[in-house]
């Protein structure tokens, strides 16, 4: 790739706000009562018509959740939350599922322009007739509002919905793994997202089937005060194949805002799962104030043989990341992946890693974290590598890099490596260091700003992780890292 | 965090407090070390023996594992000491001075104590230092891991100890075994306090011998490295034994200093080396190294913090484990570098052989670092014996049992060698060999 020319465009683009993407969109909106009750679960469920065994299994999470400590293992300190002094329901009030771009909200699409969306959806909520096709289930707040392709995917047999609309239509296939990978009880953010979850999106691919797109979910947090629980889950039957985009930006805000997401991947035999998400929430101001605090528990079963899960992810956002995207390797010869970047500047808290625990024959995994500390933030890579007695020739690879940027900042890594199979071959690599004064005098002998040689060699340092993202998100992740890292020399 | 609700205790935290009540008015001490003595019995009784939710015994639940406390060990007697330092010589035929220690007091009629004193190494009761005016400093927990547990138990039942003092710029000729001795059953806790002076430079082993004793042992070294001091520490944590055996280290290092390390652990059935090294001055440097080999269904747990405080120090940190039967081996390594230790350098390695199907490893190594201008790195890593290497050795005709021995002698090797310390080496590498035989 010409990263030279890219690098430069880049730091051109830095001439913005810090925070580009921080602007509130004025549409009315529709709220629940403040408070977690059971009234609340209640009204929840009620408002999005589920079933009753749903309602159920929410008040049954809700009552678990009153039972459970906020854990304190992670390296991150905020504030505590009152839980009984947020919204868990606002909804636009275009909630009726336009029938076309016209009846959609001009002050919606207007949010997408000012996200400068770099995918082909802008294109398509504009009418026009994209080359590569990108169905975009958009979220915007806590309701599906534009679902996009929705009949070519059904020509192949994809379902791609809101979980709201799953429910309705597919009850059965919901009911049969929502809470499989991630129970109800599994830790005490996904309960909490268990009781009130808002919406989200369900996938299913059936057999043998490629999906034809990349699916992608655009996340907006809009609302002031509104906790946004978002679910989403994701099936793939024997061999089939899907590739699952997220990205998420959200206004600039005085108060913290709560985001509580649990993700759940199926994969069954020889099937497989690429889930790929660029986060850049408001982190909060160069005061540390303000900013979103993101608890998100992601899983992935690779539950059938040959199945795979990669999970890819960019994290330039929130004030506070909790985040442990993780695979389960159940069956034989199923792999598992993980790469990440974390970029954390200002007053930013990343607690961030992964899990992959090795249950079956052959399974292996491997781990490329690239962390990127600057200002006054604290990034951690908390993981997990671990082999149950059964996995024979369970095999991990991990590497996880730290970059320091300034003096105020710090660079954790905490890595568990179990193994209880001698047959298990477990490498890990970790290192930390700052940019090498070789290399700046190297950039600026030729040329370039102190900004824009930080900007080339924090480039070349992520490239292992930025090569796995789809094309599109891969420019715009680029894009996040150097605003991202604006301040942070000089 | 648990501290408020009242926990339920153990039979062997029962055993406990209950030695702490017939003991308390033999144990040794200033009014100011009683105080300790009684905080650290309190910490116990808020908290129990350290288990699984205590995120630094996460692998190695020492409450679990005591389902009972013995008695602190009754003064040995003498002649019975002297006859398990003839039979149980764990370096046979090396030149060196003895500091003996018998059911946890200080020995002076069977150490070389005037043979030091000539190369200008002081050797003073501890008992009569924790009566003194500073007897409470003897105490001090790491700066690391103040409310550890394992050193709370020794704080609160500190038997006995010595204090060796290294004057200022003497070499010492010959390693000194600070030797150990179960005289007869019940628990053993010593402290050992080592000030190496300026320039000084020593080289220790750490021993411990004698009947397998029911009680767990418990030691704490505390080495105070002066400016331009080198000090090596050889632990053998070595013989079959029911017990618990508990062993800590807190270095404090000046400038320009040097301290090695090797814990070389092999048949205990309950074993922790914890070792708290911290930085105090600039331009120095720690190797640690750690040497495990652990059986049956055993644990054997390696756990280190190396604590960068100040800038231009180097540590390197090297473990190997080598596992069989049901064995459970635990490495927990942690490198803090302070925002102002600017230029630390630390490479931390674990590597672990898993000779069965049923041993089990578990590896923490952690980097937390807050300087920017630092290189720090680790590596850990676990596997069985490589195949290919074994078929080479067979190909050329050594027998299976013989090829293994040599591959697991080779890793575990490689740590011995690169601490160096050439008196040892041979011997410990023996050592090895004898446990590969009986497994």
């Amino acid at each position: 790739m010409p990263a030279v020319q890219e690098t430069i465009d880049q730091v051109k683009a830095i001439d913005v706000d810090q925070y580009k993407y921080g602007f509130v969109t004025d549409i009315e909106s529709e709220k629940g009562a403040k408070g977690l009750s059971e009234e609340t679960v209640r009204f929840l469920s009620a408002k999005k018509n589920e079933p009753e065994w749903m309602t159920e299994w929410r008040l049954d999470a809700l009552r678990r959740f009153k039972q459970l400590e906020e854990p304190s293992w992670a390296r991150v300190s905020y504030p505590r939350i009152d839980f009984d002094d947020l919204y868990y329901w606002a909804a636009p009030k275009s909630v009726e599922g336009p029938k076309s771009l016209d009846e959609v909200d001009p002050e919606l699409l207007e949010t997408y322009a000012k996200l400068g969306i770099p995918l082909a959806e802008q294109e398509i909520l504009a009418g026009v007739e994209p080359k590569n096709r990108v169905a975009v289930d958009a979220v915007f707040d806590s309701v599906s509002v534009v679902t996009t392709f929705k009949e070519e995917l059904k020509k192949a047999g994809v379902i791609f919905c809101s979980i709201s609309e799953a429910l309705r239509e597919y009850p059965d296939l919901v009911k049969k793994y929502l809470g499989s990978v991630v129970p109800v009880t599994d830790n005490f953010y996904a309960t909490l997202n268990s009781a009130v979850f808002s919406d989200g999106s369900f996938v299913y691919i059936p057999e043998g089937v490629r999906c034809p797109m990349e699916l992608s979910t655009y996340f907006r947090i809009n609302e002031q005060n509104t906790g946004q629980f978002e679910r989403t889950l994701i099936i793939a039957e024997k061999g089939s194949y899907v590739s699952y985009l997220e990205g998420c930006t959200a206004p600039q805000r005085d108060e913290n805002q709560l985001h509580a997401a649990v993700v759940e991947l199926v994969a069954l035999d020889d099937a497989e799962i690429k889930y790929s998400t660029v986060q850049n929430w408001f982190p909060g101001d160069k005061d540390g104030k303000g900013g979103i605090y993101n608890f998100v528990t992601k899983r992935g079963d690779c539950r059938g043989k040959n199945s795979k899960i990669s999970w890819t992810q960019v994290e330039t956002g929130s004030a506070i990341t909790w985040k442990y995207p993780s695979c389960i390797l159940r069956g034989e010869n199923s792999r598992g992946e993980f790469y990440s970047i974390a970029v954390s500047n200002g007053y930013q808290q990343v607690d961030s890693g992964t899990k992959m625990i090795h249950l079956g024959k052959n399974s292996s995994s491997r781990i490329i974290s690239k962390g990127i500390s600057a200002g006054r933030s604290q990034n951690t890579y908390r993981g997990l590598v671990s082999a149950h007695r059964k996995a024979s020739n369970a095999r991990n690879f991990t590497q996880c890099d730290s970059l320091l940027i300034g003096q105020d900042c710090g660079a954790h890594t905490v890595p568990y490596i179990e193994s209880k199979n001698a047959s298990a071959q477990f490498e890990h690599e970790a290192t930390t260091s700052k940019i090498s004064d070789d290399q700046m005098f190297y950039c600026l002998q030729r040329g370039l700003t102190e900004e824009e040689a930080v900007a080339l060699i924090v480039n070349g340092f992520v490239k292992d992780v930025i090569q796995q993202l789809p094309m599109e998100f891969a420019v715009e992740a680029q894009k996040l890292i150097s605003i991202s890292l604006e301040g942070s020399v000089g | 965090m648990n501290a408020s609700v009242p926990i339920k205790h153990t039979q062997a935290e029962s055993d406990l407090f209950e030695r702490y009540e017939s003991a308390r008015e033999t144990l040794a001490g200033s009014v100011a070390v009683s105080a300790l003595r009684e905080a650290a019995v309190d910490q116990l009784r808020d908290r129990g023996l350290p288990h699984r939710r205590v995120e630094e015994y996460k692998y190695s639940d020492l409450r679990a594992f005591m389902k009972a406390a013995a008695p602190l060990a009754a003064a040995a007697e003498l002649s019975r000491v002297q006859a398990i330092l003839e039979d149980q010589d764990l370096f046979g035929g090396l030149e060196r001075y003895r500091i003996v220690i018998a059911n946890g007091s200080y020995l002076p009629t069977l150490s070389d104590v005037d043979a030091l004193a000539t190369e200008g190494v002081t050797v003073t009761n501890l008992n009569d230092a924790l009566s003194g005016e500073h007897g409470a400093q003897l105490l001090a927990p790491p700066k690391s891991g103040q409310n550890d547990g394992v050193v709370a138990l020794n704080t609160a039942f500190v038997q006995g100890g010595v204090i060796v003092d290294v004057a200022e710029g003497a070499a010492v000729s010959r390693p000194v075994e600070l030797v150990q001795v179960a005289a007869s059953s019940g628990a053993q806790a010593t402290r050992i306090k080592v000030r190496a002076g300026t320039g000084a430079s020593l080289h220790l082993l750490e021993t411990f011998i004698g009947d397998t004793a029911d009680g767990e042992v418990n030691s704490v070294f505390d080495y105070d490295i002066a400016d331009k001091a080198h000090l090596a520490a050889t632990r053998l944590i070595v013989g079959n034994c029911d017990s618990a055996r508990l062993l800590t280290t807190i270095a404090t290092i000046g400038a320009e200093a040097e301290f090695r390390s090797l814990g070389f652990m092999a048949g205990p059935k309950f074993a922790r080396n914890q070792q708290f090294i911290n930085f105090v001055g600039e331009n120095s440097e720690a190797k640690i190294y750690g040497v495990t080999m652990v059986g049956r269904d055993d644990l054997a747990d390696q756990t280190l913090i190396v604590d960068h405080a100040v800038p231009h120090c180097n540590s390197r940190e090297f473990f190997k484990t080598v596992l069989d039967g049901r064995a459970k081996g635990v490495y927990q390594g942690r490198i803090n570098v302070a925002q102002h230790a600017q230029k630390s350098d630390g490479e931390m390695m674990t590597q672990a052989l898993l000779l069965s199907e049923e041993a089990e490893m578990a590896n923490k190594p952690e980097l937390e670092i807050f300087a920017d201008d630092v290189i720090c790195a680790h590596g850990a890593t676990s596997g069985q014996i490589d195949e290919d290497l074994l078929f080479y050795l067979r190909a050329r005709g050594i027998p299976e049992a013989e090829a293994k021995t040599l591959l697991v002698l080779a890793f575990l090797s490689e740590a011995i060698e690169e601490y160096g310390e050439d008196d040892v080496t041979e011997g410990l590498e023996a050592r090895v060999r004898d446990w590969l035989a009986s497994h």
